[in-house]
């Protein structure tokens, strides 16, 4: 940027598709550019930038410019990234830097992958195992079927003669038998196809289908003030939902709706404000106490009146003018005087209505100004030298109209953590008005103005772990003589041109913040959305470990941990940082490689120490706050093992000031370090990346735009709907899909095997045991739709469970339903189910007479009998797998089975060119033979009985967690709340985070807390 | 024995179910007249060395059952019925009345019986029979049935005329002489069978029953669960 239209060449810019905090950024030209105002003033401009090159950085740009002979160092403060959009200002002049794929944020988009769930990938593997073991069977059939051919035909002589074997074709010419085996090899692999169950993939692409319709209909997940259903933008990924180990969230729009309210304060030692933060609620609501009653009276109450954003205060003391009343009047009207006039905002005022509105950099100040306009300190005009506010008086209870001089800003910056104004008011008095962090404010007070520091801190703690952000506000009268000694300190320092100018405007700045009297605090709220704390709370009990990628400083990120019950007190925080003051030290010196390695080794060192921490105590429960900078560090590739092992280790993680890059690598670190499935969720274009580097990116529809939805798979649009997302639908789909897998396994196999085995009497020809029909449609009709059947509709236990035992999500995390053991377990089930109907039928049938006519048992007999048997045990071996019943289920079971009979019926009944042998087999031969009857119950019974034992003794003495509740509800447990509770409580451990958890940790505290409300005078 | 009683040959080692041997027919040729050429599966059996159609064509037809029975008791000869031994159905719509065997066994290499020139298909009952290829290596097929009861202990001679060739494979010829009931032939795998999987029952009910009065265990325990007994589990 050259210069814009403001004089000193600032502009403000939002850079909300970067690191999606949507409060306004200034950034300023160089000093020598920012007078060239017009156009004209360009024709002969002439500069040369040298800078480094693209890269995906976003708060950092080394560069110089070479303008008219003279060389001028360029700062991230002079450069505008693309995807930023300017506000507040007219106009600006620029020179372009880079364009298109070298910009920065073009540095940080990552191509789009393709995504497939772990149990298809697995899914894979077990296809090859079965293409191996096909191969092996054909290959076994293929040697005999060789050896028995050309034993045929040796010297001449002729063995099996009714084979013709010595005028034959190819395929069955002992002369040259190895040939003959290769092509019957061909043949085998043909026959045998039923190994691999093809129809698998149509299915599965089916049900996914379904399952998404399912999702994305879900009224549950609708939002209905911004008319939104979830929505799943790809069906691939339905089962991965349920194996969720982490999620990656981002802060702003996804925890939060990104709005801050003015919810409390503290003033004088005395506490204001009867808001509950949604975490407050949260506890109260698992807690069942008082303060629902209460909160919801208001509520109600609250609902008469218009809700203003960014303000949420109530308190009867105080608001509509009573604080006359209250004893400390004064404290309190300075305390809001300050609020109104200590700030950088931007009033606006909208001239049909009069009412003002405010831009402000960050939306905690925002929240600040409004609140004081709504309680009678209305700021309304800004000049560069002046401040207006109309202030209500006290003595008069009129609104006045006051202007302040503006005299000095001391802005406020990260080292600082204050921000202070010296004004000149009306009557000539000269105030400093501050307000900063309590870890510096507080040594800064005067011996005068501690009165109720204690009180106050108290408060504060209280506000902290409610996840309120907290400001301490202090003023102090300067005579004239401090003041002028200060100003020409302050000027000198400010007009200085040398490198340590801000250290020397900070110095200055420090010699007159001091001796303050204390006013108070503020507690503003990071409004959380609806229900988050209780979905995280949800999520924790579930196992699941919860990361938080932010853009935001460490302190919001801290703040927002609390409020969201990730952080609590009495957490062991390991925080990895970079602000320690060697680094500063050395960033002075401006030595780039020196700060290189001093800060990796200071990572390092520190990530070290935190694991050592880590191994010492198992009972305690540790959060890892870590900041970009030093994740930048930490995710190289010497440190990003350990920085794992650390990171797993916490409870919870909170990546602060990290970059869309760093999100996506952190995503990246998670998924290929722990090898489970990650998820990532949030809803701006900086999350994009991460969204498409996690197993699964989730999408929030929110109000930050469209990118981030359009990169990601599936899209919902409050955080809360995660909750039903994961623990229902995703385990739900989890469920479904790896059964069935496992079931088209198994039934493929038995039909398969039962081939197979018919083969080996009939020494490996090829002839199938079957018509061609009958292995047509087996996977078509008769077995395929109760499969999908399972696929869609199966539960194993309600939504209302699911959720009421989170828990229960482990099954899919731990992946216990589609581990190798249960996969080989229903292989295994598949070949003892075929070898059992196979050996079973030819013994029953033998060579006997099979009816009282004394007909022999034929080919096609056989072949329908066994076929009979098989049709009837899968199927019942689906009605026993499955849990849930409806109509469509049944239907489709014994629907699938009548329909054989059906088939059977009509296919005997055709012309016999076309049913060759089977003509009238039913008819004639099988419906009138007792024993066709006998055979197929007793080969029903007998083959389904093992795995019948297996599901009872499992059910009873090695029950899953499904089972378990399957047992609570039938003998009625579920709905006695003391045995849940006794349940529940197994799955809560000293390191899980969430609401819960805070609860066993804060119950004295909050029974004060209680106790206070209902007290207190409304 | 009560009559009717069953005679059935029974052939072991034999594979009538070899692929090659189960597709070398030609169903439409045995069904009509019409299409008597249709013999593209018959092949080596489908021509004769001149090029005229054989009927019945293949190597079944070719290699069909061709030993004789005879029965007598105390040397009074027993009459085999053998009408009604093949499936009604083969007989009405799979065998035509109007195809007459044809160039049958004429070749160089006679596989087994020659059939009668001037019967059609459909009464060439010993063919039916045979043309329903066997589903194992060991069949028995219906020979035909003596109406008349046979008394316990008495001695039948049976003169068998050995024509059909099983040296060459090793394989063996039973006669078997039996009745059926309503269940089919004698089989005493599906009652031993049914006895086995109803007292397996019965011994795990009974076990069960044992271990839920014995040890009676609260339904529900979460401590059973995987991730509970193994703490490190959890992640």
């Amino acid at each position: 940027m050259l210069s814009s239209s403001y004089d000193d060449g600032i502009c403000y810019v939002e850079t909300m598709n970067l690191d999606g905090e949507t409060n306004l950024k200034l950034k300023q030209s160089l000093e020598v550019t920012s007078g060239l105002q017009a156009d004209s003033s360009f024709q002969n401009f002439k500069t040369i930038i040298k800078c480094e090159d693209p890269n995906a950085s976003l708060y950092t740009f080394v560069g110089t410019m070479e303008y008219e002979d003279q060389e001028y160092p360029l700062s991230p403060q002079q450069l505008l990234l693309r995807d930023s959009k300017l506000r507040n200002t007219d106009y600006i002049y620029g020179v372009v830097v880079f364009t298109g794929h070298d910009t920065k944020v073009m540095q940080n988009a990552m191509n789009p992958p393709s995504k497939r769930s772990k149990i298809e990938v697995k899914m894979d593997k077990l296809i090859y195992l079965l293409l191996f073991s096909l191969v092996v069977v054909s290959s076994i059939g293929s040697v005999v079927f060789g050896i028995l051919s050309s034993d045929d035909l040796q010297d001449g002589k002729v063995k099996r003669w009714y084979l013709k074997p010595d005028d034959s074709s190819i395929y069955y010419d002992p002369r040259r038998a190895a040939v003959a085996a290769i092509l019957h090899f061909l043949t085998a692999i043909m026959l045998y196809s039923y190994f691999i169950p093809i129809s698998l993939y149509v299915s599965i692409e089916i049900v996914k289908v379904l399952q998404s319709i399912f999702i994305n209909q879900d009224i549950q997940m609708y939002h209905e003030e911004s008319n939104k259903p979830a929505r799943a933008r790809t069906s691939n990924l339905n089962e991965e939902l349920g194996q969720v180990a982490t999620i990656l969230s981002d802060k702003t729009g996804t925890l939060t709706c990104n709005s801050m309210e003015f919810i409390k304060c503290s003033i004088a030692g005395t506490a204001y404000g009867h808001g509950f933060t949604e975490v407050e609620r949260a506890i109260a609501r698992r807690k069942g106490s008082l303060l629902i009653e209460n909160e919801q009276s208001k509520e109600n109450h609250e609902q008469a009146k218009p809700a203003i954003k960014g303000y949420n205060f109530d308190d009867a003391r105080i608001i509509n003018g009573n604080w006359v009343y209250e004893p400390r009047s004064d404290i309190i009207q300075m305390f809001f005087r300050l609020l109104a006039i200590c700030h950088t905002a931007i009033p606006e005022v909208d001239e049909e209505t009069g009412k003002i509105s405010y831009e402000a950099e960050s939306p905690d100040e925002a929240a600040f100004v409004i609140a004081a306009r709504e309680l009678g300190f209305e700021f309304y005009q800004r000049t560069q030298t002046s401040i207006s506010i109309h202030e209500l008086d006290p003595v008069s209870c009129k609104h006045v109209e006051k202007s302040y001089k503006l005299l000095n800003v001391l802005e406020f910056n990260s080292s600082r953590k204050r921000m202070s104004v010296v004004v000149q008011d009306d009557e000539g008095k000269l105030l400093l008005l501050s307000k900063g962090a309590d870890s510096v404010m507080f040594e800064r007070l005067g011996k005068g103005g501690r009165g109720f520091e204690n009180k106050t801190k108290e408060q504060m703690l209280e506000y902290a772990d409610a996840g309120l952000r907290t400001l301490v506000l202090a003023y102090r009268r300067l005579d004239e003589e401090e003041y002028k000694s200060f100003n020409k300190r302050f000027m000198a320092a400010t007009n200085s041109v040398t490198t340590d100018r801000d250290e020397k405007i900070e110095e200055a700045a420090d010699s007159i913040e001091r001796n303050l009297i204390l006013l108070g605090a503020t507690a503003v709220e990071d409004k959380l959305q609806n229900g988050v704390p209780e979905c995280i709370d949800k999520l924790a009990q579930a196992g699941i470990k919860i990361w938080v990628l932010t853009g935001d400083k460490m302190e919001t990120a801290i703040n927002i941990g609390f409020a969201c019950s990730l952080l609590r007190q009495g957490m062991k925080q390991i925080i990895i940082t970079l602000d320690g003051p060697e680094i500063i030290h050395l960033e002075k010196d401006g030595n780039k490689e020196a700060i290189a390695k001093v800060s990796r080794d200071s990572v390092l060192y520190q990530i070290n120490e935190g694991k050592k921490l880590l191994s010492s105590s198992n009972t305690e429960s540790f959060a890892l706050v870590i900041d970009g900078r030093s994740l930048a560090y930490a995710l190289e590739d010497d440190a990003k093992n350990l920085f794992l092992q650390l990171a797993v280790g916490c409870a919870s993680v909170i990546c602060c000031r990290s970059s869309p890059k760093q999100k996506a690598l952190v995503t990246r670190l998670v998924k290929a370090g722990s090898g489970k499935v990650t998820l990532a969720i949030g809803d701006g274009a900086n999350d994009v990346g991460m969204l498409q580097e996690a197993d699964i990116g989730v999408g929030i529809s929110g109000a930050e735009g469209m990118q981030a939805v359009m990169a990601s798979d599936i899209a919902i649009s409050q955080f809360r709907f995660l909750e039903r997302l994961l623990l229902v639908h995703g385990h739900w789909c989890y469920r479904r899909i790896s059964l069935m897998i496992c079931y088209f396994f198994y039934k493929n196999l038995t039909f398969g095997l039962t081939l197979f085995l018919y083969e080996a009497y009939s020494s490996f020809s090829g002839q199938p045991a079957y018509d061609d029909w009958y292995m047509s449609l087996y996977n078509v009709i008769f077995t395929s739709l109760p499969a999908i059947a399972l696929g869609v509709f199966d539960q194993d236990v309600s939504a209302r469970f699911c959720l009421k035992f989170p828990m229960l999500y482990q099954e899919g995390v731990q992946n216990l339903l589609f581990s190798w053991l249960q996969i080989l377990s229903w292989l295994f089930s598949g070949v003892c189910n075929g070898v059992m109907i196979f050996f079973f039928c030819t013994s029953a049938l033998q060579h006997r007479a099979f009816r009282k006519g004394g007909e022999a048992v034929g080919l096609e007999v056989l072949g329908a009998t066994m076929y009979t048997c098989v049709i009837w045990v899968v199927n019942c071996q689906m009605a026993l797998s499955i849990s849930y019943f409806t109509l469509i289920q049944h239907m489709f079971i014994w629907g699938g089975i009548a329909l054989w009979y059906l088939f059977l019926l009509a296919y005997g009944a055709i012309t016999p060119t076309l049913s060759t042998s089977a003509f009238m087999v039913f008819v004639e031969g099988l419906a009138s033979a007792p024993s066709y009857w006998i055979i197929t119950l007793f080969v029903v019974i007998a083959t389904l009985l093992p795995f019948f034992i297996y599901l009872a003794i499992q059910m009873r003495f090695f029950p899953m967690h499904h089972n378990m509740i399957q047992w609570m509800r039938f003998d009625g447990h579920a709905d006695d709340p003391e045995y849940c509770q006794v349940v529940r409580q197994r799955s809560v451990r000293p390191t899980t985070v969430g609401v819960s958890a805070r609860v066993d940790a804060t119950v004295s505290q909050l029974a004060r807390k209680v106790h206070d409300v209902v007290h207190s005078p409304p | 024995m009560e009559g009717p009683v069953h005679i059935y040959y029974e052939l072991d080692n034999f594979y009538q179910n070899h692929r090659r041997y189960v597709k070398s027919r030609s169903d439409k040729q045995l069904r009509s007249k019409a299409s008597e050429t249709e013999t593209t599966n018959c092949a080596p059996e489908a021509t004769t060395s001149d090029g005229s159609v054989i009927v019945p064509c293949g190597l079944i037809a070719w290699s069909l059952f061709n030993d004789t029975y005879s029965f007598a008791v105390n040397s009074k000869i027993i009459e085999v019925n053998k009408k009604n031994i093949a499936w009604l159905s083969d007989k009405e719509h799979k065998f035509g009345s109007d195809v007459y065997p044809k160039n049958f066994q004429m070749g160089g290499l006679i596989g087994g019986a020659k059939l009668n020139a001037s019967i059609p298909l459909s009464e060439q009952e010993d063919l039916i029979v045979w043309m329903r290829t066997a589903a194992l290596p060991r069949f028995r097929k219906l020979y035909g049935r003596i109406e008349t009861d046979l008394a316990a202990n008495e001695q039948i001679t049976v003169t068998i005329q050995n024509n059909y060739n099983t040296y060459s494979f090793e394989g063996k010829k039973n006669l078997v002489l039996s009745t059926t009931s309503w269940i089919g032939g004698k089989n005493d795998f599906l009652g031993t069978a049914y006895l086995t999987v109803g007292s397996l029952c019965l011994f795990l009910a009974m076990g069960f029953i044992i271990l839920y009065l014995l040890k009676p265990r609260t339904l529900g325990d979460p401590s059973y669960l995987s991730w509970n007994r193994n703490p490190d589990g959890h992640y």
